[in-house]
């Protein structure tokens, strides 16, 4: 694979005795897309600042080629930032806010013009050269901050929510010109979002984070398929997470039963987290069924239905295609592979129990809004979910 | 209501502007009674201009004037730039301590600051000290808290990763402020400067006790000129004064006008960018 670039080692960040990142080990790789993803407030800022050299972190190392740069200012690192809210130059056009870094760097004018133009082609701005940045479009200011700071040809480019304030479309279509503009420049991306969705379409390598630790790192399929805990399971995609005892390997036993599944190495008779994704449950007759409950909720989403069903007081969410009414009673199927087993964590008991569904829950990408309402029930178990390596 | 709205603001003005338009019509005025109009003349202007005292007088103010409100600038932006990297803290406590000379009475500062420079005088062993350099040194000091008090609102106003975003792009921190951070508090900067130039201008209560006999400005020169019968070329005087400080006033409003109307226009233009995107 490609070669190491940047290196945390045991960063620890704290502003008035409040520890914001705690202990973070984390490389990124020549040429790599990496995402931070996690909730409001989780640190994600903070870990780019100290990347870029606006935050000294209170404790451990930042690395670059091998070499410590806990003490180079940022204008002396080869790493360059596009900002949560562009902070173009006000005073200066589209065309002077792109050249500013060459400038700088004492270029010759014919270089600068070259490269300015080329770079304005690219992030599809040409005809834009003395427009004022104020007069363009959130979608205009947002590619005038990308070249800006493209046109200097970093080694790694630092994306902060870059995508924050546009709409869905645009969103989308930004998303795609990005991921074409870092494979065609072979620019190391450090990209910042609160938006999951976003963060397994675009990344090579995905860092979730939570209350200012890192919960787990992976790709995008890793990821989903495989989470760590229940908050990575909650927080990327919707999951359904029940307490569960692994009794040897392969097999697990929830709601009284037992059900084959594909995970090993636990020990014998732990207590797990079980996670079933949606729209891996299959609804059967309930005569068929390994499981069987009564539909309290349906909502037309578009492709499929949101099923909420009740199975001995724990409410599911199960996402088909078919429609089943509310009242009905019905049997859901498990086969092997649609279960993931988790070892217990901090989280676990606080997410993936619908029981206070609502149709709205798309909307509640903040975790931290959930736990609010509930005091901390959150049984600690003996080992945490992460010595899991 | 309305109507008595206007006619209030009517009389009100008619009051604040009345001694200014007498003296301006007396200052064109061919008769020696004030009372009494005799006739349009410009001798009282002609008069004024070919007078050997009062002209290099008023050069003398208007030196002071440049000088002190330029240095109050450059110090005063520092300050303000300073202060506003502090912790929010000492920032407020700060701002608190730069804000009270501003309210003292300008006879207390006078007083303390010919007490003060009577001392560096005896401690010095000059004679003399009080001169076109302790009036200077007057000046500066209070026209100091103008600047601070008109840049510290642009520079909180200004979006503070515009000067990360210079250094991510290569800036050393003092190219960071000249290149970015000083076009963005420019109208605070140069507000501040004309607000101290016409304090400095027409000061006369600080600079009577700190100015010696080698070096008078025109206020301090009026004063001793109001205990004899005035001349009419002082009218004149006056006149071309107030006109003057007018213009600058107006100038400045101006300036902020237009300031104003583009924060507006680019808020209304960033509305406009949020319905569209
Ligand atoms: N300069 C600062 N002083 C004190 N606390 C700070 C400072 N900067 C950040 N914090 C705190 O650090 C925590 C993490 O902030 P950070 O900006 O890194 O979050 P984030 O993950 O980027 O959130 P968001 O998605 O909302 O941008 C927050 O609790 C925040 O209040
Ligand atoms: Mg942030």
């Amino acid at each position: 694979m490609s070669k190491e670039l940047i290196r945390l080692v045991n960063c620890q960040m704290a502003f008035d005795d409040e520890i914001v990142l705690d202990d973070i080990n984390l490389y990124f790789n020549d040429k790599e897309f990496l995402t931070l993803l996690g909730p409001s407030g989780c640190g994600k800022t903070t870990t780019l600042r100290i990347i870029g050299g606006f935050l000294k972190p209170t404790n451990g190392d930042v690395l670059f080629d091998g070499e410590r740069i806990n003490d180079v200012p940022p204008h002396k690192r080869k790493v360059n930032t596009v900002f949560q809210k562009y902070a173009l130059f006000p005073h200066l056009d589209v065309y002077e806010n792109v050249a500013f870094g060459l400038r700088i760097a004492k270029l010759s004018e014919d270089e600068i013009d070259e490269r300015v133009t080329d770079m304005l082609e690219i992030v599809s701005l040409k005809g834009f050269e003395n427009r004022k940045v104020s007069q363009l479009s959130g979608g205009q200011q947002q590619r005038v901050a990308i070249a800006r700071a493209l046109v200097n040809r970093p080694k790694v480019l630092l994306l902060d929510e870059p995508l924050g304030a546009l709409d869905l479309r645009l969103r989308k279509d930004m998303q795609n010109e990005l991921k074409r503009i870092q494979q065609a420049m072979g620019i190391t991306f450090i990209y910042v979002t609160h938006d999951q969705e976003e963060a397994l379409s675009m990344s090579d390598t995905v860092v979730v984070m939570d209350k200012g630790r890192i919960q787990q790192i992976g790709t995008p399929e890793d990821i989903y398929n495989e989470p760590k805990n229940a908050f990575v399971a909650d927080f990327i995609g919707e999951s359904n997470i029940l307490d569960g005892v692994m009794l040897e390997d392969r097999l697990v036993k929830f709601f009284g039963r037992k059900f084959k599944c594909v995970d090993a190495g636990f020990e014998k008779n732990e207590p797990v987290d079980v996670v079933i994704r949606p729209e891996d449950i299959d609804i059967v007759p309930p005569d068929d069924g390994h499981l069987c409950g009564t539909v309290t909720s349906v909502t037309f989403k578009g492709v499929h239905y949101d099923t909420i069903v009740d199975f001995k007081g724990f409410k599911w969410l199960i996402q088909t295609t078919d429609f089943h009414e509310v009242g009905s009673y019905i049997g859901i199927r498990l086969e092997p592979e649609d279960i993931h087993i988790m070892h217990k964590s901090e989280y676990s008991g606080m997410f993936g129990d619908y029981s206070s569904y609502s149709a709205e829950y798309d909307e509640m990408d903040d975790p931290e809004l959930y736990l609010e309402g509930e005091p901390d029930e959150a049984e600690d178990s003996a080992e945490g979910g992460e010595d899991e390596e | 209501m309305k109507r008595f709205n206007k006619i209030f603001t009517v009389v009100v003005l008619f009051f604040l502007y009345i001694p200014m338009i007498v003296l301006a019509v007396a200052s064109f005025n061919s008769g020696m009674d004030i009372a009494v109009f005799k006739g349009f003349t410009f001798d009282n202007y002609s008069e004024l201009f070919r007078d050997s005292v009062l002209l290099p007088l008023l050069l003398n103010s208007v030196i002071v004037a440049v000088l002190s409100s330029f240095i109050a600038t450059v110090l005063g932006s520092a300050a303000a730039i300073g202060i506003h990297s502090m912790g929010p803290r000492l920032r407020r406590f700060t701002m608190g301590v730069t804000n009270i000379p501003l309210t003292n009475p300008e006879i207390v500062t006078g007083v303390s600051l010919a007490l003060l420079f009577a001392f560096v005088g005896t401690m010095m062993k000059i004679n003399n000290i009080l001169g076109f350099m302790t009036l200077l040194i007057a000046h500066i000091t209070f026209n100091l808290p103008y600047v601070i008090l008109s840049v510290m609102p642009k520079l909180q106003q200004m979006d503070p990763h515009l000067e990360e975003a210079a250094m991510d792009l290569g800036c050393t921190p003092v190219q960071a402020f000249f290149k970015v951070v000083i076009h963005e508090i420019t109208p605070g900067i140069v507000s501040g400067a004309l607000m101290a130039f016409t304090m400095s201008l027409d000061d006369f209560v600080i600079s009577y006790f700190v100015y010696g006999p080698k070096f008078v400005t025109l206020p301090v020169e009026i004063y001793n000129y109001t205990k004899k019968p005035l001349q009419p070329k002082i009218y004149a005087l006056f006149t071309l004064l107030f006109a003057a400080i007018l213009l600058v006033m107006v100038l400045m409003n101006l300036l902020q006008v237009r300031d104003m109307k583009r924060n507006r226009e680019n808020r209304r233009a960033f509305r406009r960018k949020q319905v569209n995107v």
